[in-house]
């Protein structure tokens, strides 16, 4: 029975032991010949190593590129020390340190730039067997975008299990027989391509599309895929501009919702409505530290919650002692406003600087906003922008609310459309001004709160939004949601569809140019109000 | 509102205004350099380019007086036509570096080696000469006001609509003055100036000089302006600021008088730029920030709008107070000046003048008041 067993087992063990020697003589060649004098032979045995694909190589490799790499004259065999202890030689083929050989025997392995080109590709190639998958995917996008051999790549997708890494596998496998595979597959790989529209698949096809080697059919097919990619490009980047621009807008629609209110409500011109914004953004961080020094950290994610309804509150508090204080004496002189209030402007940035310095403040993103997605190739989502829209426009729709459905709304309507006539009929102008002020500047603290996720806390930070949140206003109409919306969102997409034609700042310059040619022909805005609330 | 209507130029008129011409242009001189230093009466070289800066500024307020105090009109745009002026002055002494800059270059100033550049641009043409340079000081900001004031004031944009519009024309040019690529040293502006008609600018008597051009420039401007304010046009002007529609029903041209004096301002302010840029040896696009524009509009206030001393003074003592608080107490500065908007909103609407005519009102016999309201 043993003896049967023996048999059988025999030959299993022969033929494992065979297949195990056999491989690893595959790569012992190559090796030894690393060590060489000719630059030709070492390129192709770096090649040869690369594609077997086989880890054991990949520390002599990396020992050739350092000047690690040594040849035993004594025995031929090669040999690379171990980086962390140089005197420690390591044989190449067995992986076994070796005793009782004279470093100052050996050869050093001299390398030239087309090798050290050669081992960095074969290096990529072999990390794409890598037991980590990051690093497998990191050099399957290496090989689609520098080219890899197409042995290995084949070998690696078949063996792939990381749906990730069998992606980028099949882009750069397609990327490879682009260049190397028969007509049929290079035929087939177009079509692949293709698929995935991006700048570098762009590249590749263009090559083919302009290689007079190439046979005219496969360069038409080439060309004709070159179309598709184009349209396609243009699309992914016209919707990249899109939602570029609508996160800006969205920016900017927090900034002057709190403004339309003051401004087209009131008429009051509040230049320091960028200071209420700096103010929120400042509560934030108030809120920030002290969810840091007084809570566990797992409460830390909700202090962006939490802030919300104290800049809210400080914002409108310095609003409504700010009516109350001044601006209420100064309702027939709309420039003294502007003065005033610019003053207050003033005052409130050296506050702000006095108790918490020039520099910049650092506010953390909570966890559940960090981070992003990439919704299409080479253009990524942050989640903390998603956040912003849909705050904006949840203000938005408070606002609108307050305005159409509450009591305080109506009062407020009414003040507007005829200040004379709704205190007439009963409304307390003066306190409904208090509280609309108080209310346009808790808006523009809640604006702060989103703000300073996406840039910098400064005393300053109010300064930056001033002057584009007037412009939305003033592009919007006056005393109308609907035209801020709509005036912000124009806004926002245009200067974002510029920005690549014409650069950040001359984008932003054209932008004003035409606010200020737009408003010759329409003095009052987009949706100007008409009647008598328009002769204010 | 009255305009006084007694001679403008009467001989009370003349002896005031000259003897102020005095103080300034004979006075300050002599006790700077025969006065010995260290007594009371002594006033050390470093304070003439600052008193000549301070007339700049005080050039700067009065012509946004003419178009607010009389015109209604309140342009937060005017540190733009006061950076352009003083930009064309820069481009000229750019050019008479010649080779004394860092790069030796003949032609090219040094930002333009710098940045690679080959050779001069188009619109740097003709700035080595000095009269060409003076007449863009005028004709580049008088250009553009009028242009603009076109625009705005035949489609009826006024009040904060035009404040508004004209701060973000500053905030434009703030943003495109930032590029590089515009050619006008970005960042850094322009600086490094050595020399002005051959004069070097280190000498002190070029900074005499300068000082009294602007001191001389400064009392042009004043009889320009009072000038205009006492013609017709001028009478125009006031009564479309008070009442638009109806000097518009009588026939007046309101576009016309509006766009004079806007234009007449803008040249007035790039005249102060000019001036202004040799005697503190830079320009660079901060002149263009809209807070600037603003604190021209609180010199102004200040001092009383609707009267020509009166942002003539108001430029002088906030610039003054600027000066000092920013040796004894830098953090206070911004206090101090928000409260001076706050509280002359508030509290005085006519300024000093309007205080002091108040006062003199209430201890002497009533006279018609000059300060406007609104």
């Amino acid at each position: 029975m043993n003896v049967l067993v023996a048999r059988l087992l025999l030959p299993i063990f022969a033929a494992l032991f065979w297949v195990l020697t056999a491989h690893a003589a595959d790569i012992s060649a190559p090796l030894t010949a690393l060590s060489g004098d000719d630059f030709a032979a070492k390129v192709q045995a770096t090649e040869a190593l690369g594609a077997a694909g086989e880890p054991a190589a990949v520390p002599a490799l990396k020992a050739l590129a350092d000047g690690r790499l040594y040849r035993n004259p004594a025995d031929g065999r090669t040999l690379y020390s171990d980086p962390a202890d140089a005197a420690r030689l390591i044989d190449a083929i067995t992986g076994q340190p070796v005793t009782g050989v004279d470093a100052a025997s050996l050869d050093k392995a001299r390398i030239n730039n087309r090798l050290r080109g050669a081992i960095t590709n074969a290096l990529a190639q072999l990390t794409l067997f890598s037991s980590n998958p990051a690093e497998r995917l990191a050099a399957a996008q290496e090989a689609f975008k520098n080219g890899g051999s197409l042995e290995a790549l084949r070998r690696a997708a078949a063996a792939e299990k990381d749906a990730r890494v069998v992606e980028a596998l099949a882009l750069a496998l397609a990327a490879a027989e682009l260049s190397q595979g028969s007509e049929v597959e290079r035929a087939a790989a177009i079509d692949r391509l293709a698929a995935t529209a991006s700048p570098a698949t762009r590249g590749l096809i263009g090559r083919v599309a302009d290689d007079a080697q190439a046979p005219q059919a496969l360069r038409d097919k080439a060309r004709a895929a070159l179309v598709s990619i184009e349209r396609t490009l243009w699309i992914n980047g016209l919707v990249a501009n899109l939602f570029q621009g609508i996160s800006l807008g969205s920016v900017l629609l927090l900034a002057a919702i709190g403004l339309a209110i003051t401004f087209g409500v009131m008429g009051v011109i509040n230049m320091a409505h960028g200071e209420m914004i700096m103010l929120g953004a400042y509560s934030t961080y108030v809120v920030q530290e002290a969810f840091r020094a007084f809570l566990p950290a797992g409460w830390f994610d909700l202090y962006l919650i939490a802030a919300l309804p104290v800049a809210f509150f400080v914002a409108g508090a310095v609003g409504f002692a700010l009516e109350r204080g001044v601006i209420r004496f100064l309702y027939s002189r709309p420039l003294e406003t502007l003065l005033a209030t610019w003053g207050i402007s003033l005052i409130l940035q050296q506050v702000v600087r006095s108790i918490f310095g020039a520099p910049n403040k650092e506010i953390a993103n909570p966890s559940w906003m960090t981070g992003g997605f990439e919704a299409l190739p080479g253009f990524f989502v942050t989640y903390n922008r998603i956040a912003i829209i849909i705050f904006c426009l949840i203000v938005l729709a408070v606002v609108a609310l307050i305005l159409r459905r509450t009591a305080f709304g109506l009062e407020m309507r009414a003040v507007t459309q005829n200040r004379r006539m709704a205190s007439a009929i009963g409304i307390a102008t003066d306190r409904v001004d208090a509280l609309t002020f108080a209310l346009g500047s808790g808006i523009a603290g809640m604006a702060g709160v989103a703000l300073s996720q996406i840039g910098n806390v400064s005393p300053n930070l109010g300064q930056i939004y001033i002057i584009d949140s007037f412009l939305v206003v003033v592009f919007g109409g006056v005393g109308n949601l609907l035209g801020t919306l709509v005036g912000a969102m124009t806004l926002g997409v245009v200067n974002k569809i510029l920005e690549p034609v014409a650069g950040a700042m001359l984008g932003k310059i054209v932008v004003l140019v035409a606010i200020i040619l737009f408003m010759q022909k329409r003095p009052r805005g987009l949706f100007a109000l008409k009647g008598r609330s328009a002769e204010a | 509102m009255t305009v006084p209507q007694t001679s403008v130029f009467g001989a009370r008129f003349w002896i005031v205004f000259l003897l102020c011409g005095a103080v300034l242009l004979v006075a300050v001189p002599v006790m700077n350099l025969l006065a010995a230093p260290g007594s009371t009466f002594s006033i050390a070289d470093h304070v003439i380019p600052l008193l000549g800066k301070y007339i700049c500024f005080a050039l700067l307020a009065l012509s946004l007086d003419l178009v607010w105090g009389y015109g209604g009109i309140l342009s937060l745009g005017h540190g733009a036509f006061f950076g352009l002026g003083g930009y064309c002055m820069g481009m000229y002494l750019m050019r008479q570096i010649g080779t004394r800059g860092s790069y030796g270059n003949a032609i090219l100033p040094d930002f333009m080696v710098f940045l690679n550049w080959k050779e001069l641009p188009w619109y740097w043409l003709g700035f080595d000469s000095f009269a060409f340079a003076m007449i863009m000081v005028i004709v580049v900001p008088g250009a553009l006001a009028f242009v603009v004031g076109w625009f705005a004031f035949r489609s009826r944009v006024s009040g904060v609509y035009l404040s508004i519009i004209t701060q973000a024309l500053t905030f434009a040019l703030m943003l495109a003055f930032f590029r590089n690529e515009m050619g006008f040293g970005g960042n850094n502006g322009l600086t490094d100036f050595k020399d002005l008609l051959g004069y070097n600018l280190q000498a002190k008597s070029t900074r005499l000089w300068l000082y009294a051009a602007s001191v001389i420039a400064l009392g042009l401007g004043y009889i320009a302006a009072r000038a205009v304010v006492a013609s017709r046009l001028g009478r125009v002007l006031v009564a479309a600021r008070d009442a638009e529609s109806r000097v518009r029903f009588i026939g007046h041209s309101v576009v016309g008088a509006r766009l004079f004096a806007f234009t007449l301002s803008a040249v007035l302010a790039g005249i102060a730029g000019a001036l202004y840029v040799p005697q503190v040896g830079i320009i660079n696009p901060g002149e263009f920030s809209p807070a600037n524009s603003i604190e021209i509009a609180i010199w102004v206030a200040v001092g009383g709008r609707g009267t020509l001393a009166g942002p003539i003074i108001g430029a002088l003592a906030i610039n003054g107070a600027k000066s000092w608080f920013t040796g004894i107490a830098p953090d206070f500065w911004l206090f101090f000046l928000g409260g001076v908007f706050v509280l002359v909103t508030l509290g005085l609407p006519q300024g000093i003048l309007g205080l002091a005519s108040r006062l003199k009102g209430m201890i002497g016999t009533p006279r018609p008041q000059a300060a406007a309201g609104e």
